[in-house]
């Protein structure tokens, strides 16, 4: 039994006629067989004309058996899990599968938008740069709107994609990519020498072009050979065939890319596709070649296919690509369809052959099964309107013209053998361009870096026997490479390949259109022979130009069956031959891939890791509100039930200025430098003084870049001779670090000193506060911290519990303060003690707003400040790096630009209306000075401060050191506001520091 | 690309940190000459070819490395490790 | 014959014949007043503002391959004037504004769309340097918002607005004014106009030295002969450092690899350019429905004009996390270019310490935006033998100085900008 009007009683190698599958295609229920494709149920079923093509809308079919497929466009799929633009050849059948046609309304069949093929005289190439441009004003609402509504395939869901997917990183010895004749024959050879081998297959069955045609290998069915070395791979143990495979992109250092196809969808955790990352000491390409169509007018009817898609659908699907199958072709392979076609039981209307009669062995073939023979014709024009209803020829008169006695023969579908081009994208990632060989008139891969090897028709060797060879002789070829010994003998040279042309000549493959008519060379972009000539007549001659103008290739097909036939457009509008027109290099992706195989599982909140401190939990019992900074979670603050952000940041500082607070600050980066040199290296690395820092004191020190900028700022603690404890910012961290290894390694080899990065070894609170002493007697009971043993800066190494921690007298609230530095394992218990023991003290936890206003009102500067263009002078630091010494930035800073007294300085902001809306990123002006000449810098940070009652800031003010006292303006023209500001000194609250001492 | 790490092995050189042009000279941090500095600092020699960069070993061992590659094909020749190969200058010579 | 609607519909009754060609392939004279080396945008709008607005004789414009094959054809299209130090901010807007009539300009579609772009922020660090960007482009009379979460969520409803996403949008900068246009369209527009007007357009032709008479530059050698120069401006980007090299010269650019992206063609499903502030990537749609995207440099010398994977990977992953449908898109292409990264990541167009040797460079991955701009300012400078006021900020001299204009504050690593 068969479903479908074009599905043949018997035949079918890779369907399963007891399984059926039912399908819908726009609406209508459908069945095929497990093993079809899309592609081969939808033509068994009799849908022809299921697309229409970008610009013109004119119909669309299937056009070929693969992943070149130009027309025949569809979406899979429903809701979110839509997929626009599939390739009907490359989807796998399966159950429920969904599928509806595109670019066109109300249906493939009547689509109001073919009115642009009605108009595709004006609609050429390139025709939009030469209009739309008056009224100016109508560009944006009129015509662009008009041409983004018209283009586009498909359309894209915009919910977010439910489907998951993995990834892998693999290495090999020899990757085979392709497993068609060639592919085989080097699997074969590369893993009887014992290397890992992996072999990747774009398809989910194997065998390539032997999969697509009655014929044989050695003297065995095609199909059991197939078989054989199938089931050899798969029991191998060093051997990893990998189907549904596709390698989009050959890279560097023999690493290639891959997207292999899991599932129609995921389900039940199941993932959809595998990216994989692949590093293969040997690449052999076994990637075949493409056919390519005939450049004749009505080309691009549906029914219209290409000769090898038609044989292969009969063969391998048990499906007729029509009843009435009309082969054209110039050579023996091409019009050997025919018999193919006879034999699967297709009826073949006619052949049409450019050779004389007599010129091939297969002619006598074709009319003995009772094939009419038109010998010494071409086809001149497809007929019909929806689909093919006829194909008119001519009779040739000379090499290339033709007689205008045409002829017409009925068909419903034409068979078109333009001859064959290697497949060569991958081999192109790397840059080199494919050399033109006139001899056989196909391009062929270029020179590649050792370790990259071809096989089959890919690298030039025509026929079944020859991709055997030459694939077994790769195959032993790259495992002597890799070290391994070859078991075959077959380590011989590859078969010479012969000279005969792969297709016909140009005058064959671009044929004259006497009946009029469009000849298609994109069939999706619908770039037309025309095309081709205007562009050529405007200047647009080199294929670059060309293709831009025209879009030539530029379709989701990546002209794959366009190109070639382009540059014998090209070619012969030029006068030279198609090597000479040029060529185009191709780029990744060979095929298109899902970006979301790409992105793997790092999406959503797994985009990027999270960092999250030891004692987090506490942070969120405590109800802190939890936000991002880089890559760390930290708490801004620990709101009461009822309050606002703003009012529990206001209640956190102001109880860390009247009691103690505690807060989280273990993002702070922390590197240990230890080693004899490890004073010197300091001392180099700070351009404040640090040869003076005894062994148990910190000291707060300023890093600058070699060009004399501020880089970071931290603390020095040095905890003996030759061990310091060194913090950064948290922004920071990781490039400090980096930075002093790189000084050490290639600047200071001759120091002895080594770092490491310690920042994840300890969590780090800072209990700040006039009670912080009273706590931390508290949480330390058998340390003396009295003011004598701790003194300010002094750095503490003490025991609790069996573990090593820290106690650092410093401050950045300004009130006195403890960091206290705990084994990160012990982070958490230590903040709940903490909190425990402070609790009758006072002690509550703040988080990273009330920090800041904490240091905003003592004039520290941080990020805001610190933004990569300031000096040292800058930012009121000019005191303490007054005494110069060789260290990083010394030199620079002396350049004229870093001195020069226009530079905005650093200074306090007062708001005169305490509720002012004054923001961060507000530019500092004169009064009544409008404009841009007003501007004199910038406000960097701001507050509500409940010390001062009001809003305050930091800012860089042109002359601030001189402006102390005077009533500037802050515009935020943003907000549409101006605010009265007040300039003066950047240390707002206990400017002597005495809370520091105490 | 992959980078023969001595210590680790050929590894994606995504493991890694670019340092940049390693033929540049750098001075002495007692160097007071701003021209040699700047120059140092700020110009290149920039070759399409041979070029010879640090990389760090940032996600593995650590180790700064000089690193021989061609800019136009990618080509990796030899891999040093950088605190062995820089010459132990004296401050002196760059004064 | 002009370009025009009414040209356009005659010819479509004439079978399209008498179109002419955009620009002739013209030989080589034996001297030219102003030679231009590279044929790439900028070097075409050059050759164009120097013909249209200056008075110098003879203008040829040298390109080694085929005009626009450089980075003009390959960049992401995006045009903007949100910069903030400087005359960086005065310069783009004044790109903006020729940019604005260009197309009427030059008689050539180049397709510009105002659409908008939104740069998103993920902190309130970053909002409040948007502020500060936003409030100088203000103070400069460039048009410039500052949005809420709330307001970008109106505009752009399939951003990753859920729980779960990894960098929360706290807001954007943006500009209403900010777009795209079609790059070759540019080239080839700037090309035909300046064909017009007189400029010899030499493709094929190769620069491989400069002649001397004492310390002065009079000419250029190349693969098709030597060519006599009266002034030469290299707009090289990419190739910037050997051309100047070829003059004994040393700069602060870097050859850097940026990659490219876009998907399959779809229907209309983004309307504005949209910037992620959690990573570096930018995307937008081009008016065929392909989704053009891009992020970060490789991070290494290259001048290869291809990359590698963890990059394509690191630049995928924040375009799906930014909009979680876009992992349904398939990647149609990734192509690359080839960078000239200065030192402070701000471009440089300026006299060299060469008599008669004048260089436009230094563009970073941001020239597409300045091409208009670039080649009006450089025209100025190579008729007039100095800076405009508008690009004195653009010279060889501030790395040396101090006075760089470092936008992203990042300091001297070419590949941080």
């Amino acid at each position: 039994m068969s479903h479908g009007p074009y599905r043949l009683a018997q035949g079918g190698s890779g369907i399963d006629r007891d399984a059926p599958i039912t399908f819908r295609y726009n609406g209508r229920r459908h069945t095929g067989y497990a093993g079809d494709t899309l592609a081969s149920a939808l033509l068994g079923n009799g849908e022809r004309l299921i697309a229409r093509s970008f610009k013109y809308h004119r119909p669309r079919g299937i056009y070929t058996i693969g992943s070149e497929e130009p027309g025949g466009l569809l979406t899979v799929g429903e809701g979110a899990r839509q997929e626009p633009n599939r390739k009907a050849p490359t989807v796998t059948l399966h159950e429920g599968l969904s599928a509806r046609s595109q670019n066109c309304w109300p249906s493939p069949r009547w689509d109001l938008m073919a009115v642009n093929g009605y108009l595709s005289a004006l609609f050429v190439a390139g025709f939009y740069y030469k209009t739309f441009m008056r009224p100016a004003s109508w560009w944006e609402p009129v015509y662009e709107r008009f041409i983004r509504r018209a283009a586009g395939l498909g359309r894209l869901s915009t919910a977010p994609d439910p489907d998951s997917y993995l990834q892998a990183d693999a290495c090999c010895d020899v990757l085979v990519i392709g497993a068609g004749a060639a592919g085989l024959g080097a699997a074969q050879t590369a893993a009887a020498s014992g290397a890992r081998v992996m072999v990747v297959e774009e398809r989910d069955w194997l065998g390539g072009q032997l999969s697509l045609a009655p014929g044989t290998v050695d003297d065995e069915p095609a199909n059991r050979w197939i078989e054989r070395q199938a089931d050899a791979l798969e029991a191998a143990d060093n051997v990893q065939v990998l189907r549904s495979c596709v390698a989009f992109g050959l890279y560097d250092h023999g690493v290639v890319g891959l997207v292999e196809t899991l599932a129609p969808e995921s389900v039940d955790g199941q993932a959809r596709a595998r990216y994989w990352r692949l590093a293969a000491e040997q690449i052999i390409f076994a990637t075949g070649a493409l056919e390519q169509p005939l450049a004749f007018a009505g080309n691009d009817l549906p029914g219209v296919m290409l000769a090898h898609a038609v044989c292969g659908y009969a063969y391998r699907f048990g499906v007729a690509a029509g009843h009435q199958v009309v082969v054209v072709g110039s050579d023996d392979a091409g019009i050997g369809n025919a018999l193919h076609l006879h034999q699967l039981g297709v009826s073949v209307a006619a052949v049409v052959d450019a050779r004389h009669a007599g010129e091939s062995a297969l002619h006598e073939s074709i009319t003995a099964a009772g094939i009419p023979l038109h010998a010494g014709c071409l086809p001149v024009r497809a007929h019909g309107h929806a689909k093919v209803k006829a194909l008119r020829i001519a009779p040739r008169q000379s090499e290339a013209s033709l007689s205008d006695q045409t002829h017409s023969i009925r068909c419903d579908a034409v068979a078109v053998a333009g001859g064959w081009q290697p497949a060569l994208h991958l081999q192109c990632h790397l840059g080199g361009r494919p050399a033109y060989d006139p001899d056989r008139d196909i391009f062929l891969p270029p020179a590649l870096p050792p370790g990259h090897h071809h096989a089959g028709a890919c690298g030039g060797f025509a026929g079944v026997e020859a991709a055997v060879e030459s694939g077994r002789a790769a195959g032993s070829a790259a495992a002597v490479a890799c070290g391994k010994s070859s078991m075959d003998s077959q380590t011989a040279v590859a078969p010479a390949a012969d000279a005969t042309p792969w297709g016909p000549a140009s005058a064959w493959r671009v044929i004259a259109a006497p009946k009029g008519g469009k000849r298609f060379i994109d069939l999706q972009h619908d770039v037309t022979i025309e095309d081709i000539e205007l562009a050529y007549r405007e200047g647009y001659r080199s294929v670059e130009h060309l293709k831009r103008y025209t879009t030539l290739g530029m379709g989701t097909d990546q002209g794959k069956i366009a190109n070639m036939l382009g540059l014998h457009a090209l070619g012969m509008t030029a006068g030279v031959s198609p090597g000479e027109a040029g060529t185009t290099t191709f780029r990744p992706s060979y095929v298109p891939i899902p970006l979301g195989a790409i992105a793997g599982s790092h999406r959503g909140a797994d985009f990027r890791p999270s960092r999250i401190a030891p004692a987090q939990r506490c942070h969120v019992e405590a109800g802190g509100r939890m936000i991002t900074a880089g890559a760390w979670h930290r708490a801004e603050a620990y709101p009461h039930a009822d309050e606002t952000i703003a009012d529990a940041v206001t209640r956190e500082a102001g109880h860390v200025r009247r009691r103690v607070g505690i807060v989280d600050v273990s993002t702070l980066g922390k590197i240990a430098l230890i080693g004899p040199d490890a004073a010197e290296v300091v001392n180099r690395l700070y351009v404040n003084g640090m040869k003076t820092l005894p062994p148990g004191k910190a000291r707060y020190g300023v890093m600058l870049r070699e060009d004399g900028l501020v880089l970071d700022d931290g603390t020095v603690a040095r905890l003996a001779e030759t061990r310091y404890l060194l913090t950064t910012t948290t922004a920071h961290a990781a490039s400090v670090l980096v930075h002093i290894e790189y000084l050490l390694e290639t600047a200071w080899p001759e120091l002895q000193a080594t770092v490491a990065s310690v920042s994840d070894h300890w969590a780090t609170f800072a209990i700040a506060g006039p009670n912080s002493r009273e706590v931390l007697a508290a949480l330390f009971p058998d340390e003396d911290v009295s003011n004598e043993a701790i003194p300010f800066l002094a750095v503490r190494e003490v025991t609790y519990a069996g573990q090593p921690m820290l106690i650092m007298r410093n401050s950045y609230s300004g009130e006195r303060a403890y960091e206290v530095y705990v084994p990160a394992d012990y982070g958490e218990a230590m903040w709940r003690r903490a909190l425990e023991v402070g609790k009758p003290h006072g002690l509550a936890p703040y988080g990273t707003e009330a920090m800041g206003v904490l240091r905003i009102e003592k004039g520290h500067v941080a990020g805001p400040e610190l933004d990569g263009r300031v000096t040292t002078d800058d930012i009121g630091l000019g005191r303490m790096t007054a005494r110069r010494k060789p260290c990083v930035g010394n030199t620079l800073r002396d350049r004229p630009g870093l001195q020069d007294p226009d530079r905005p300085r650093l200074v306090g902001l007062t708001a005169i209306d305490p509720n002012a809306p004054l923001e961060s990123g507000a530019l500092l002006a004169e009064p009544g000075v409008e404009g841009v000449d007003g501007l004199l810098g910038h406000v960097t940070s701001v507050c509500y401060s409940p010390a001062c009652e009001g809003k305050i800031g930091l800012g860089l003010l042109r002359h601030g050191d001189d402006r102390h006292g005077e009533v500037i303006e802050a515009r935020d023209p943003l907000a549409g506001v101006v605010i009265p500001i007040r300039v003066g000194p950047s240390v707002f609250v206990d400017p002597d520091g005495s809370r520091l001492h105490d | 690309m992959r980078i023969h790490c001595p210590y680790c092995g050929p590894r994606s050189h995504a493991e890694f940190t670019y340092g940049g042009d390693a033929r540049r000279e750098r001075p002495a941090d007692s160097n007071p000459d701003t021209t040699w500095w700047s120059d140092h600092v700020f110009l290149r020699d920039n070759p399409r070819g041979e070029h010879q960069e640090y990389w760090q070993h940032t996600h593995g061992c650590r180790v700064w490395l000089r690193v021989t590659r061609d800019t136009a094909t990618h080509e990796i020749g030899a891999v040093a490790i950088a605190a062995d190969s820089s010459d132990a200058r004296d401050n002196e010579d760059r004064q | 014959m002009r370009y025009s609607f009414w040209n356009l519909a005659r010819e479509a009754l004439r079978g399209h014949r008498h179109w002419q060609r955009a620009w002739r392939d013209a030989d080589p004279a034996k001297h030219y007043d102003v030679v231009i080396v590279g044929g790439g945008g900028h070097g075409l709008a050059t050759a164009y503002y120097l013909a249209a607005n200056h008075d110098v004789g003879r203008i040829a414009v040298i390109e080694k391959g085929w005009l626009g094959g450089g980075n003009t054809g390959r960049n992401t299209t995006i045009v903007r004037s949100n910069y903030m130090l400087g005359n960086n901010t005065d310069f783009y807007e004044w790109g903006l504004k020729l940019w604005e009539g260009l197309s009427q300009d030059l008689n050539f579609n180049v397709m510009l769309s105002q659409r908008g772009q939104f740069n998103l922020c993920h902190s309130v660090a970053q909002m409040n340097a948007a502020r500060r960007r936003g409030n100088v482009m203000r103070a400069h009379g460039i048009d410039a918002e500052l949005l809420d979460a709330k307001a970008v969520a109106s505009a752009l409803p399939h951003l990753d607005y859920r729980e779960t996403a990894r960098f929360p949008i706290y807001g954007a900068l943006y500009q209403g004014r900010a777009g795209t246009a079609r790059h070759d369209a540019v080239a080839w527009g700037y090309a035909r106009a300046a064909d017009q007007l007189g400029v010899d357009i030499i493709q094929n032709c190769e620069v491989t030295g400069y002649s001397f008479e004492g310390e002065r530059v009079t000419g250029v050698h190349t693969s098709r002969g030597h060519i006599g120069a009266g002034r030469v401006g290299i707009a090289v980007a990419g190739n910037t450092g050997r051309l100047a090299g070829m003059a004994g010269l040393r700069l602060p650019i870097e050859s850097h690899l940026l990659q490219a992206f876009v998907t399959e063609s779809v229907k209309p499903c983004l309307d504005y350019v949209v910037g992620f502030g959690a990573s570096h990537f930018y995307i937008s749609q081009s008016d065929k429905g392909g989704l053009v995207f891009g992020g970060d440099l490789d991070g290494y010398n290259s001048y290869a004009q291809r990359g590698n994977l963890p990059l394509v990977e690191d630049v995928i992953e924040s375009g799906v996390a930014l909009m979680p449908w876009l992992s349904r898109a398939r990647l149609l292409r990734h192509w690359g270019g080839v960078m000239d990264m200065t030192l402070d990541g701000s471009p440089i167009i300026a006299p060299t310490p060469v008599d008669g040797l004048y260089i436009n460079g230094g563009w970073c991955y941001g020239g597409f935006k300045a091409t208009p701009a670039s080649g009006w300012c450089f025209a100025h400078l190579l008729a007039e033998g100095q800076a405009h006021p508008l690009i004195e900020d653009f010279n060889l001299e501030r790395f040396a100085d101090g006075r760089v204009l470092d936008e992203k504050g990042v300091g001297p690593t070419a590949w941080a900008h």
